[in-house]
């Protein structure tokens, strides 16, 4: 049985902010080009995006890209890599203006010229007391508008989008070329293979596979399992950022302005804890000291609720003014969310895991690199990979907030100019498809098409991100990664067990959910067993038994490959493009 | 509805933003067997809405909507 076959020069799996600025490039360049996104495009988990994009503009302020490179390797606990992240300082003023060009109605100074605010670990004069003002906003709609902005962009360059198709797997030849895609049309439930030149994996964070999480549902990590099944490596898997205020059993951020306007947290006993951790910023320390705090607090059985599982904060003492009008929203969630009014009573809150910052290995071409022949970065002709889906890396093992939507604007437009590159370069013919493409997946949807019985899909997906949760959370135990990789071991032999009751194509969520679920056990694999074995602290990765950063044994990227379920690491490039490496050193705020 | 109906409106319900998910995934399981013919319809197309505008809807903090939506969000509120 072969599936039918659709032709373009190239494929964007994905059409959050990374898939709509690479698409753009590629469709101006005159390219035929399809856009696949699980969702209309307007409604990728970009949309969520607060607090801005980060661009040294120099607006509001002294700023230049030599300090916003050094805040970005610092915060990257120096797993960053260096040339990478110069690269994409260099670019980010270049690509901020653009996208003010293209129409992104940023907020604005008096002068016309567009406002900045700090945020927290930009700094100026490397690493100075003075914050930097490099955030740059469209009100609280930063990631809305830019989506939107780039979406009636690609409208108008003619990009043709397949909304509500789900990519199943990646298509490659016995050299190993991508020569493309497989994808279901949920409407009618049928697989077909788009073949390129170039294809581009920009399919977002899989924040999903934790049981708290600000991620949207679709968040489960689809590009990453279809690059791990396609034999190739995960990078850096180890490294999620938690945010220290997600709403108790339902995720939902509460924004750090709540504590900028003076609210703070309390354990069980009503006592006001991080002034014993952080006696001087409180709880305004960054993410994952905050995040560290309470875990602590709860690990030791001072947290709240009948399970003692979650801190409350509590702002009730701000007044009901300023909690309505400087904190907008906020509110609102409380009420729907922890039936909490947080005008009378505080929020219970929990860490919540946030931003993903390993990924598919690429440069910052966007070209997808694994080790081969000797090369620790050889190229897979024909993949890129962009935005939180990919691992450049420029977040190493701690992103800074604003930092992720530049990387989604300067790595998606790097990687469309290398595909047009690319495909400029190759013969007019398009590479002929291997004879068993399709196969993966059609063997993915026979089986369950035929299962009459086994898992169910919910009761997986729940334990997997329980498992996840408690396994492999904000702090991190040995005993407890051990027990989760073989935890997790028995929870993707549930996975291959599945099946659905109803069987029908046409517009079947079921039959979806259950192809998602393989990606989520990949990420959530990839996860826990990259966390077991990096027996150091580094940024995001917080292990009691190994508290200290080690550069001698650790300054080193991890790669998880599903075969064989195993590690390899290749060297962090300490050297950048042009300027010093900046050295590892401690790092303190 | 039947499952066909159910199931699209349910993909529909899939949103960049938690906040929405939540809400919506607690509203058709409450009430997704139970849904008129002209509340489905009209769920569907308060879905089109922007992702921030259907929630600044949902928390009340805006009223801009066609009369004929009315009904459906303030079902959709009180969830
Ligand atoms: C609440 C919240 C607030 C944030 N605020 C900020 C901020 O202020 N500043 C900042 O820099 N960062 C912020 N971030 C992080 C940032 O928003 C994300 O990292 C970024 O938007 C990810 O963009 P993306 O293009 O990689 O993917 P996404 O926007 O997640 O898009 C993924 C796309 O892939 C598609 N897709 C997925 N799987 C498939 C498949 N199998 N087949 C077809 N299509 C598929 C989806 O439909 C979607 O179109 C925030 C994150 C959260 C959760």
């Amino acid at each position: 049985m072969s599936l039918p076959v659709r032709t373009f020069d190239a494929i964007v799996v994905g059409a959050g902010g990374s898939g709509l600025r690479a698409a753009l490039e590629l469709s101006r360049a005159g390219l035929r080009v399809a856009v696949l996104t699980k969702v209309f495009p307007t409604r990728s988990h970009t949309v969520a995006a607060q607090g801005g994009v980060a661009a040294p503009l120099a607006n509001s302020g002294e700023d230049n890209w030599h300090w916003h490179m050094y805040d970005t390797v610092k915060g990257s606990d120096y797993l960053g890599d260096q040339d990478a992240i110069e690269y994409m300082c260099r670019r980010a003023v270049e690509v901020v203006i653009e996208l003010e060009h293209m129409g992104m109605p940023f907020d604005r100074l008096e002068n016309g010229k567009i406002y900045q605010r700090p945020f927290g670990g930009h700094t100026q004069d490397y690493g100075s007391a003075k914050m930097a003002m490099r955030a740059c906003a469209a009100a609280d709609r930063t990631g809305h508008a830019m989506l939107h902005t780039l979406y009636q962009q690609n409208v108008h360059a003619n990009t043709q989008f397949f909304v509500e198709w789900m990519a199943l797997d990646l298509v490659r030849d016995a050299e190993g070329d991508v020569l493309g895609v497989t994808a279901l049309e949920m409407e009618t439930g049928e697989a077909s293979l788009f073949h390129a030149k170039a294809t581009l994996l920009a399919t977002g964070g899989a924040g999903r596979i934790f049981a708290a999480s600000t991620n949207a549902f679709i968040n489960t990590g689809d590009g990453l399992g279809m690059a791990a099944r396609a034999g190739l490596p995960l990078q850096d898997m180890e490294f999620y950022q938690f945010h220290p205020t997600g709403v108790y059993g339902a995720g939902v951020l509460i924004t750090e302005g709540v504590r900028g306007e003076g609210g703070y947290l309390l354990n069980k006993n009503g006592e006001r804890f991080m002034e014993r951790y952080a006696p001087n910023a409180k709880d305004l320390a960054s993410r994952d000291v905050v995040s560290r705090a309470m875990t602590t607090e709860i690990k030791e059985g001072r947290g709240c609720g009948p399970d003692a599982d979650h801190v409350m904060l509590k702002l009730d003492h701000l007044g009901a003014d300023v909690i309505n009008q400087r904190l907008p929203g906020i509110r609102e969630i409380a009420i729907k969310f922890a039936n909490a009014d947080p005008i009378r009573e505080p929020i219970p809150v929990v860490p919540t895991v946030h931003y993903q910052m390993g990924g598919i290995p690429a440069n910052y071409l966007g070209e997808v690199v694994v080790p081969a022949g000797g090369n620790d970065e050889a190229v897979v002709r024909g993949l890129y990979a962009a935005g939180e889906c990919s691992c450049v890396s420029v977040h190493g093992a701690n992103r800074l907030g604003t930092n992720s939507l530049l990387d989604l604007l300067v790595f998606g437009k790097s990687s469309g100019e290398q595909m047009v590159k690319s495909i400029r370069a190759m013969p007019e013919a398009h590479k002929p498809l291997p004879k068993d493409a399709g196969e993966r997946s059609q063997a993915r949807l026979v089986r369950l098409d035929s299962a009459r019985s086994g898992e169910r899909v919910a009761e997986v997906s729940n334990e997997l991100r329980r498992t996840m949760q408690a396994h492999c959370g904000v702090f991190r135990f040995p005993e407890l990664l051990i027990e989760g990789v073989e935890k997790m071991k028995a929870i993707a032999a549930r996975a291959e067990r599945i099946a659905i009751e109803d069987k029908s194509k046409v517009f079947n969520t079921a039959r979806i959910e259950a192809l998602e679920l393989d990606n989520l056990v990949e990420t959530a694999m990839a996860t826990v067993v990259s966390a077991e074995a990096r027996k150091e602290s580094r940024g995001a990765q917080a292990r009691s038994d190994h508290p200290d950063r080690d550069d001698a044994n650790w300054l080193k990227h991890t790669l998880w490959y599903k075969d064989g379920n195993r590690l390899a690491y290749k060297p962090v490039h300490l050297k950048p493009l042009s300027v010093d490496s900046f050295e590892p050193k401690v790092r303190t705020y | 509805m039947d499952r066909l109906q159910h199931d699209r409106l349910k993909w529909k319900c899939r949103r960049g933003l938690l906040e929405l998910d939540l809400v919506l995934e607690r509203f058709l399981r409450r009430e997704g067997k139970t849904l008129s013919e002209s509340d489905a319809a009209a769920l569907s197309e308060l879905l089109e809405q922007p992702d921030n505008d259907l929630w600044e809807l949902v928390i009340g903090r805006s009223d801009r909507v066609d009369a004929r939506l009315r009904g459906i969000l303030a079902q959709l509120r009180a969830c």
